[in-house]
């Protein structure tokens, strides 16, 4: 049997589970927001990523298929997000429940005019969020099932009668956490085959469609593949989908790290610092990193490490999150747009706004000041990520400074603009130097611990047997 | 306490001061510290001794000179005037040979941390060690003795292989030699303890309990010269020192005491200890390539300790440590 290893980073604002094989390699990825329930936040963050292992394995399998055939490409790249979509709407249909359910027991008069109203919101974005994962690629947005409802609920509450206003904000947030917080259980094989299902309608439709002349070639190429072949994808699929889906991924042993990490049902020796799983991730990726800098949703870490990615020193944002991920966040909601526009947009200043002060309690006022004052928002943006790099600049310089080469990791490695600020800054203060930076960064310590979990059982086990 | 009647552990009220003595060096909290003093006790003499830094790392004849001069000039005069009694050398001289005594004994029982498993704790354990000698009883026979009395009692230790002792009982199994640097937290200083303890880590030196005088390089109260050796004395404490005397003094710490990592824990409410911290720390582990550890939090300030930060750190700390041992022993091997 093969073997497998779980590594699960508790962060404070997402959870991010990972395994790997023998050879260190990445098969699965999950990552959910954490909430109040940090056991739920683990589980479904391994969920996520035992799904994502089977897709791998999958596509291993049809590794040769995939790279010489255009239809394959395409079919499997939308059969991810058509699967994702079939995880959503199970929740969504338990949060439908939920909603009705709280409405139902409102003592308010109009109380069957706020259920009519959700009903036709609910009618207005369960479509509306089906075709964005089955036509436009939401599942590879990374989008947490809170933030996918809530952005579309919001909208539609706010066009809503202002009598059913409050009410309707109540009842989601009511109604949010319990199902958040419900442990789904989905059957692969049964998800598959719904997804293939949803896909078989979406091609067949697609023969009847003209084309249009705005896409690009490839984009044609492709689906003109699927539209002719698609069946034939299909059962070939369907040849592997039976062992892929009984395939036991077995885990070997698991590692838990990030702040929660205390509170996982883990044994002790289970259970690592994150400062030493971000490193030993991101030298792992990059095996030349001498200095990682990791900045998540409630600290910033700057950390040194060895040739062979031990850490040798490390520092870290004290009793104060100021500019880290969840500052960003409060920002977002300060100017009502959502976290991943606040990049972009800060990309397109012209000058940086000067920025008084990092902190997440003041953010609020802060920008306000500046609005009042005239200063463009693309502005003002790139005045607070530029501030964001500055604290986590002198926090590096506190660790011992920049070394070549230089790993940005965590969750705001994300943002477009934070990167903008670190290459410059880094470059300025330290000169020229290698820069790393992953599509993987925020699952670094996962996955480092993950690489703890298999070193653990290779190095433990000998001397334990020598012992006895 | 002070403003609760002055009433002292013991039950009983602390008699109020006639003379207000400082010896200061350029930390101006103590001053205002006096300044605030002097308000409470409006009776009470005000001295203060200026106290020069050993700027070029050195205690020149000109600033025990200069020194010398104010006890004689001001402080003698005073406390004669204050006290009705007149200044005796010879007297003086008696207590300085039993603080000597006191301070060889002292040096001898920090030494005994060298010795695997550490038989006391230099830091959490230390504190309470240098307590006789630094408040109320240098110079006495009683110091001298108690100190005899700690060192056989250590003696005894290493003999049946014991560690030291803390607040949750005997430490099993010495798992880590640290040296640490700074003032601990007096407000958290049980759960700040425990942390070390339940990690297994013993500090086996630390420059805190060198505040009340650094005896290791071999400097002691000298009977010959007494107003010279109180002079040099108080220009000799750990604070006083340079940033170079105290990276080399702590590098010949880890050095000697054989330690396995370095911690700073960086108060707010001391300059004197705080400034230039993390640059010592940068050079020590530049030198000696030591894994070395950054927490913060103050010698008052409730606030200021954070439990799950400071035991975040320190786990990752001894993890870390953990780690590089076992490096070690792999590659060893």
């Amino acid at each position: 049997m093969k073997k497998y290893y779980l590594g699960i980073d508790l962060g404070s604002t997402t959870s991010k589970a990972v395994i790997i094989n023998e050879k260190d390699e990445i098969i699965g990825r999950g990552i959910t927001n954490t909430r109040a329930n940090y056991k739920v936040a683990a589980d479904i963050a391994r969920e996520e990523a035992t799904y994502d292992a089977r897709f791998t394995l999958l596509t291993q399998r049809l590794q040769e298929e995939i790279d010489s055939k255009p239809e394959f490409k395409k079919y499997m790249k939308d059969i991810r997000s058509v699967f994702q979509y079939r995880q959503f709407k199970r929740r969504m249909d338990s949060l439908r429940a939920m909603l009705l359910k709280t409405v139902n027991e409102f003592k308010y008069n109009n109380k069957e005019d706020i259920k009519q109203a959700l009903i036709k919101i609910l009618g207005i974005i369960e479509p509306q969020i089906r075709n964005e994962f089955v036509n436009e690629n939401l599942g590879s947005k990374n989008q947490f099932f809170r933030d996918i409802v809530s952005e579309r609920y919001n909208q539609e509450v706010e066009k809503a009668d202002k009598l059913v206003f409050e009410p309707l904000m109540l009842a989601f947030d009511k109604s949010i956490t319990p199902v958040e917080n419900e442990m789904v259980k989905y059957n692969f094989k049964e998800l598959i085959d719904e997804s293939m299902n949803v896909l078989d309608e979406k091609y067949k439709g697609l023969l009847d469609q003209p084309e249009h002349g705005d896409k690009e070639d490839w984009y044609y190429a492709e689906l003109n593949a699927v539209k002719s072949n698609y069946k034939n994808v299909e059962s070939t699929l369907r040849e592997h989908i039976d062992q892929i889906a009984d395939e036991d991924i077995h885990i070997s042993n698991m590692v838990g790290t990030g702040y929660g990490r205390a509170l996982l049902p883990f044994p002790e020796d289970c259970i690592k610092s994150e400062i030493l799983c971000h490193a030993f991730g991101a030298h792992a990726i990059f095996p030349n990193t001498r200095t990682v800098l990791d900045i998540g949703g409630q600290d910033t870490k700057a950390i040194q490490v060895d040739s062979h990615g031990l850490v040798t020193s490390f520092h870290m944002n004290d009793r104060c999150a100021a500019g880290c991920g969840r500052y960003l966040g409060y920002i977002a909601d300060e100017f009502g747009i959502s976290l991943n526009e606040l990049g972009p947009e800060a990309l397109e200043a012209d000058k940086e706004a000067t920025i008084c002060s990092t902190c997440t309690v003041f953010a609020g006022a802060e920008v306000k000041e500046l609005l009042h004052n005239g200063e463009k928002r693309p502005n003002i943006l790139a005045g607070l990520h530029k501030a964001i790099v500055q604290r986590a600049m002198s926090l590096i310089a506190r660790s011992g400074g920049v070394r070549n080469e230089f790993t940005f990791t965590g969750g705001v490695a994300r943002n477009q603009a934070v990167l903008k600020y670190v290459k410059q800054m880094v470059t300025d203060s330290y000169g020229e130097l290698t820069m790393n930076i992953h599509t993987d960064s925020i699952f670094m310590g996962a996955l480092g611990g993950a690489m703890f979990a298999r070193r653990n059982i290779e190095v433990d086990l000998p001397s334990k047997k020598k012992k006895k | 306490m002070m403003m609760k009647g002055n009433i002292g552990p013991t039950g009983q009220k602390i008699p109020e001061p006639d003379v207000l003595l400082l010896s200061y060096t350029g930390c101006f909290t103590f001053l205002k510290w006096f300044e605030t003093l002097k308000r409470e006790y409006p009776n009470a003499k005000v001295i203060m001794v200026h106290t020069p830094y050993q700027e070029n790392a050195e205690m020149t004849p000109e600033m025990t000179e200069y020194m010398v001069k104010q006890f004689k000039e001001e402080v003698i005069p005073q406390f004669e005037e204050v006290t009705g009694i007149k200044y005796d050398e010879e007297k003086l001289k008696r207590h300085l040979v039993l603080a000597k005594q006191a301070e060889d004994w002292i040096t001898k029982i920090f030494e005994t941390t060298k010795h695997k498993p550490s038989p006391i704790d230099a830091y959490f354990a230390g504190v309470y060690y240098i307590g006789p000698i630094n408040i109320g009883f240098r110079g006495t026979k009683e110091a001298v003795e108690y100190y005899k009395e700690l060192y056989s009692e250590i003696q005894e230790r290493i003999r049946l292989g014991l560690g030291p002792i803390t607040p949750e009982g005997e430490m099993k199994e010495e798992k880590y030699r640290l040296v640490v640097e700074g003032p601990p937290n007096w407000t958290s200083f049980r759960e700040f303890w425990k942390i070390f303890y339940d990690m297994g880590a013993v500090i086996v030196a630390s420059s805190y309990t060198k505040v009340g005088g650094v005896y290791d390089m071999g400097w002691r109260h000298d009977a010959s010269r007494p107003l010279e050796s109180l002079a040099e004395y108080c220009m000799n404490c750990y604070t006083n020192l340079n940033i170079p005397q105290r990276i080399d003094l702590l590098t010949k710490c880890i050095e000697d005491y054989d330690a396995d990592g370095y911690i700073t824990n960086s108060i707010k409410s001391c300059n004197s200890f705080s400034a230039g911290q993390l640059g010592m720390m940068r050079e020590i582990e530049d030198r000696l390539e030591i894994p070395v550890g950054f927490i913060e939090s103050d010698l008052v300030d409730p606030r200021y300790f954070s439990y799950s930060n400071i035991k975040n750190r320190l786990e990752s700390f001894f993890q870390m440590l953990e780690q590089r041992k076992s490096m070690q022993t792999i590659s060893e091997k």
